[in-house]
């Protein structure tokens, strides 16, 4: 059982579409105690970091989702940046959980937002869904060496996907990324 | 880096797909779950669905379609068409598009683009803007969906680009009206223009007549992404044909 933390983004037919396309079972809720039952828990990717910290904190989010040691936490998008220590969107504090900051694409020449599909290349656990997947995104994470499994570049490199601990972060849309978008939830959702 | 977008651009009324002549003699040609579904399957980057149902009743009966085009796609789409309040935007958002795009709403009420900025982020907010060259200047049109509606406003596209950009519009669709239905090729020489002001993604939209506009389009005015309606509904070619005329020198997704 796959645990949708609702934190208050308009678009989340999306997700609940994609899991239920690859198969997988899924409960949404603004209550922590709703997920009790569930290994996985999906931080989606509508919003502002800002709006969604205050979310998360307003509906008594924060500290279970701080506490959790065990349960895998996948962030998309803003869920992914949002893990961080902090983001120059709003100048918001973020939780912490996974260390770095999350910065604005400034390159002049870039278009901003950097949006579409853009070359995802993954290291050898993944390198079977290195491909082009569908981004929305005016902020982003360094590439490091540390947490980096998948980088794209914009500019410069950047992080696409992410793992620390049980957390991980993925920063372009599965849910939206086509067929090899849906391979890549399947699969990481089976880890 | 990012590859070029190719957009379908769908019409729907009453929840079909529809095509018509000069705003006119609609004719169903599919339903937009099925249409979708193909275009999706042929590597189209994303689609566009521009409702022109007239009646203004906004039920969730009347989103229905959209909430269904989420179930059958992996694909971003987003919806124009009548989204002159928060509300409508939420809506339809919520049956699950990524984007909206506005137009004469906009251009009534600018203030509209900064709210659903501020409410739904950048990301999800298109201004669709059509544009006039008078013979000097590149005027912005209203109302357009019907002949007799249309009108000239007092804004110029290059100053209206600027606005709706610092207002937080994620994305620019600029249709070229000088060049709609004619299709002999996009309006480069506009596009490159407002290419030169516009740092949030820019769509060309209009002139679309066979695979070689798209290069040139790409080529010469750097824009993000090519929307085009007539050329794939009639099959003249398909997206991965176009994208594989275009991957000898542009970056596409096949």
């Amino acid at each position: 059982m796959i645990g949708i933390v609702d934190t208050g983004g308009a678009n989340l037919q999306s997700i609940k579409y994609s899991l239920s396309r690859i198969g997988e079972e899924y409960k949404l809720s603004t209550q922590w105690s709703d997920f009790d039952d569930c290994e996985k828990l999906l931080l989606p990717g509508v919003g502002a970091a800002k709006n969604v910290m205050e979310n998360l904190k307003e509906r008594d989010l924060l500290q279970p989702l701080l506490a959790e040691s065990t349960k895998s936490i996948i962030g998309i998008c803003v869920g992914m940046q949002i893990l961080f220590n902090y983001s120059e969107e709003e100048d918001t504090e973020c939780l912490g959980l996974i260390p770095g900051e999350v910065k604005k694409f400034k390159d002049s020449s870039l278009t901003v937002p950097h949006m579409g599909w853009n070359q995802v290349s993954m290291n050898k656990e993944f390198d079977d869904y290195s491909g082009y997947y569908y981004f929305a995104n005016s902020y982003y994470v360094e590439s490091t060496e540390d947490i980096t499994i998948g980088h794209s570049a914009y500019g410069n490199k950047f992080s696409a996907f992410v793992r620390y601990k049980n957390y991980y972060g993925i920063q372009f849309h599965p849910e939206k990324s086509s067929v090899l978008g849906m391979e890549f939830l399947k699969n990481l959702l089976r880890l | 880096m990012l590859t070029k977008r190719i957009i379908p651009c769908l019409d729907v009324r009453d929840g079909m797909v529809v095509k018509g002549i000069q705003f006119k003699n609609h004719r169903v040609i599919g339903n937009p779950i099925d249409l979708a579904s193909q275009y999706s399957s042929d590597n189209a980057d994303e689609l566009v669905f521009y409702d022109i149902t007239a009646s203004a009743d906004n039920t969730t009966v009347k989103y229905k379609w959209i909430n269904d085009i989420a179930a059958a796609i992996n694909i971003p789409f987003c919806v124009a068409g009548g989204i002159n309040n928060i509300h409508i935007a939420e809506n339809i958002l919520a049956s699950g598009a990524d984007k909206i795009s506005i137009n004469t709403p906009a251009i009534e009420n600018a203030n509209l683009i900064t709210e659903l900025a501020k409410r739904f982020g950048s990301q999800c907010v298109v201004v669709g803007i059509d544009s006039f060259f008078n013979g000097s200047n590149y005027q912005v049109y209203a109302k357009t969906g019907k002949e007799e509606s249309a009108y000239q406003t007092n804004l110029t596209t290059h100053a209206w680009v600027k606005e709706a950009q610092e207002r937080g519009a994620g994305e620019i669709v600029l249709n070229c009206m000088n060049q709609d239905g004619v299709k002999k090729g996009y309006d480069i020489d506009q596009l490159s223009s407002i290419r030169e002001i516009c740092n949030v993604p820019l769509i060309a939209s209009g002139g679309a007549g066979c695979m070689d506009d798209f290069l040139q389009v790409f080529n010469k005015s750097n824009v993000d992404g090519a929307l085009a309606a007539s050329v794939f509904h009639n099959k003249e070619f398909t997206v991965m044909e176009l994208k594989k005329y275009l991957i000898k020198s542009i970056r596409v997704r096949i």
